[in-house]
């Protein structure tokens, strides 16, 4: 209307048109940027802990010619078990050693020496002997696990160049290394421990095993505990419960559950579960109960979402058939919430999975070799895992601590992507 | 500067009149018409209706007759649809809805105590305005309310009921090569004759229409209305509609709603060739709407 006042929308609009365009620039310049430094310390972060750890994966041993003497092993030859079991194999390495640094006879000598190889070369062995009784009497060329101070050296982490005083090998030692890689005796093989193994003192025969049983086993009670409730929970409060006063109490008290800190249920769990309940201490009951503690919100804020997304179309179609309400919700409102709730539920396993402050209350920080047999038994979970070597002064456990990193990333990424395809798998439209 | 449309004001050809606003009713206003019906179902008596404050319809007064159509038409929000979604006590999930009055079905009250409202979806079912079948296989989507019910004794028997019942809503020769298929996957007037269907496999008294017809094309919509004509041999329908002309084509009896009150009942051919009330006159003429 040419009454109208100001200026012609073409000018003004021609004017600022400049300035709009740029900003947008800006706007997305500024994403990307920001998407491109994530990305970045990403990289960086995997580089580092990849680097670190993938040395953990491979570990050092010795190719000795090992006699499995008959009167160590079985002096009466009756194939008992138990004595197979007892017997002194470590002896029968030190021998093999002897047998091949003939040169070596003084004690103290001799006891740098056999530092050279761990301890579990006897375990190996004896494993062997438990394997193939037959092998008793004869000799055997064996890759024996080294040293986790050998191994160290061998990978290059501490150098033989340094004085002796920098590192935990003399030079006599080193001398001998050199020797037995002059022989090509020495090799890096794949590190079986590190999977099949408990925690040790001796980083080359520690391994992650325990630790992941013990996660597992707290997975499997907070998944039992949480997923139920925190299903039942939300469709209560979605679908059947009245809205007032209450509910919204109840609802607020819910989401500031989910931002609760962590140590706060580690130390209610203490105080509840095994002080007033009296529940074993160290074990992934207690473990599983109070990351359930802190999933549950998770899981029914998630759950909530996923009934809500449910359209009100689908539930007028059932009430109006005469379905009752909780026929309505199990036929049709539960199937079509459900991808939602399951994705919600692996998102919150997988933070319980990476987890570590709470279990440190609770007493799940303890030193476990054993592999535990039941969510009774004493145990420890990845994430503690990492947090103990990462406190161990040994050289050795810098790789594995990066090691057990890598292997909890893996399951993250698993269960994450796990979550993903499900969500696309049963993504439906109404 | 270029010229722009005139004002809303400015006059315009006679042929189409102003739209104005609604215009309001005095209190205590009396239906103008018989509201009864000599077979009737249901028997709505001075039923009021609350979402909180808001009175949404007052002291209505109408009957559902046995094998005829009665179309629900007015301005939007003047109470149609609440009006049949008390029928199958719909409302009900509505949290601040508060019913009064007395609603009959066969002479029972079905807000009474002993009233399950299970038991009346089943025998007043409802389609609504979109079409909404479940995510699951057309078969299965026709099946649910019998299943839900027992209605069959053997697969036997629901195959029978599901293929019956598709015949019924003219579906059954587009879709009985693909029952297993989704019924989401069907074109939306499909998707509407299947919710029909799904409705009548419960074989109700009554069947309650929520504008059926308003996601659906021309040629849809001319398919769910011969529908509606044939089913009315067997049910009592009741349908809400904002075509006026969808209600002179498949009704009998027409009611007409103003901001919450039945302004006026009567024959079909009645109220649109001569209106005794003058919102009705209106309404029908396109005054407003």
């Amino acid at each position: 209307m040419s009454s109208q006042p100001g200026r012609s929308v073409k000018e003004a609009v021609a004017q600022g048109i400049g300035r709009r365009y740029r900003n947008e620039r800006i706007f997305k310049a500024l994403g990307l940027a920001a998407l491109l430094i994530g990305l970045g310390f990403l990289a960086f972060f995997f580089y580092t802990l990849i680097a670190n750890g993938y040395t953990a994966f491979r570990q050092t041993r010795f190719l000795l010619d090992v006699e499995l003497k008959a009167d160590v092993i079985d002096p009466r030859s009756s194939r008992d078990p138990v004595t197979l079991a007892t017997a002194d194999y470590q002896s029968l390495v030190r021998d093999a050693l002897r047998a091949r640094f003939p040169d070596v006879t003084s004690r103290g000598e001799l006891r740098s020496l056999f530092a050279l190889v761990s301890p579990g070369a006897g375990l190996d062995l004896r494993a062997l002997v438990a394997r193939e009784p037959n092998a008793i009497g004869g000799t055997r060329a064996l890759w024996l696990v080294a040293d986790d101070d050998v191994d160290v050296m061998v990978k290059g982490h501490v150098r033989r160049d340094v004085p002796e005083i920098d590192r935990r090998l003399d030079d006599q030692q080193v001398g001998w290394l050199t020797e037995l890689e002059e022989q090509s005796r020495v090799a890096l093989k794949f590190n079986r421990y590190f999977f099949v193994g408990g925690d040790s003192r001796d980083p080359e025969l520690a391994g992650i095993w325990s630790a992941t049983v013990g996660s597992f086993f707290m997975l499997l009670v907070t998944l039992g505990l949480s997923f139920p409730l925190g299903v039942a929970t939300a469709i209560y409060l979605e679908e059947f419960a009245p809205r007032n006063r209450w509910t919204d109490l109840v609802e607020v008290n819910i989401n500031n559950l989910a931002a609760v800190p962590s140590i706060v249920f580690g130390l209610l769990g203490l105080a509840l579960f095994i002080n007033i309940f009296g529940l074993p201490r160290s074990a992934p009951l207690v473990g599983g109960l109070v990351l359930s503690l802190m999933t549950l919100p998770v899981i029914i804020i998630a759950s909530r979402a996923a009934l809500t997304a449910v359209p009100p179309s689908i539930r007028e179609a059932a009430l109006g058939l005469g379905a009752s309400k909780m026929q309505m919700v199990l036929h049709h409102v539960l199937p079509l919430a459900m991808p939602g709730m399951l994705t919600g539920t692996i998102i919150g396993m997988a933070r319980a999975l990476g987890e570590s402050a709470p279990l440190l209350m609770i007493g799940m920080v303890a030193f476990i070799v054993d592999v535990p047999e039941s969510p009774l038994s004493p145990a420890t979970a990845l994430p503690v895992q990492v947090y103990l070597w990462a406190d161990s002064p040994e050289r050795a456990f810098v790789e594995r601590t990066s090691a057990a990193i890598v292997v909890l990333l893996l399951f993250l990424l698993v269960m994450n992507a796990a979550a993903i395809l499900l969500r696309k798998r049963f993504e439906q439209r109404y | 500067m270029s010229e722009v449309a005139p004002p809303a004001a400015a006059p315009v050809a006679a042929s189409t009149p102003p739209v104005q606003a609604t215009p309001a009713v005095e209190e205590g206003y009396r239906t103008v018409g018989d509201y009864t019906s000599t077979k009737p179902v249901m028997q709505a008596r001075k039923v009021d209706v609350f979402y909180g404050d808001n009175h949404a319809i007052q002291k209505v007064n109408l009957d559902i007759g046995r094998n005829e159509v009665i179309a629900l038409i007015g301005p939007s929000g003047c109470g149609k649809s609440t009006f049949i979604r008390c029928l199958n006590r719909m409302n009900d999930t509505i949290e601040s809805a508060r019913t009064s009055g007395e609603i009959t079905l066969d002479g029972e009250n079905i807000y009474a105590r002993h009233m399950d409202v299970v038991m009346l979806r089943a025998r007043v079912g409802m389609v609504f305005q979109k079409p909404n079948p479940f995510p699951k296989s057309v078969y299965d989507n026709v099946a649910y309310g019998p299943r839900i019910h027992g209605l069959a004794r053997d697969r036997a028997d629901l195959d029978e009921i599901v293929q019956t019942s598709l015949v019924r809503a003219g579906l059954w020769t587009e879709v009985k090569d693909r029952l297993e298929e989704p019924g989401t996957g069907l074109s939306g007037g499909q998707q509407q004759r299947l919710c029909i269907a799904r409705t009548i496999a419960v074989n109700p008294d009554v069947i309650l229409m929520d504008e059926p017809c308003s996601a659906l094309d021309p040629i849809a919509t001319a398919r769910i209305e011969d529908l509606i004509d044939e089913l009315k041999q067997n049910y009592a329908i009741a349908i809400v509609t904002h075509s006026m002309q969808q209600a002179a084509r498949v009704s009998q009896r027409t009611a007409y709603f103003h901001l919450g009150k039945l302004i006026e009942v009567g024959d079909t051919d009645d109220i649109f060739t001569n209106p005794r009330h003058k919102l009705t006159e209106d309404y029908i003429t396109g005054r407003f709407g």
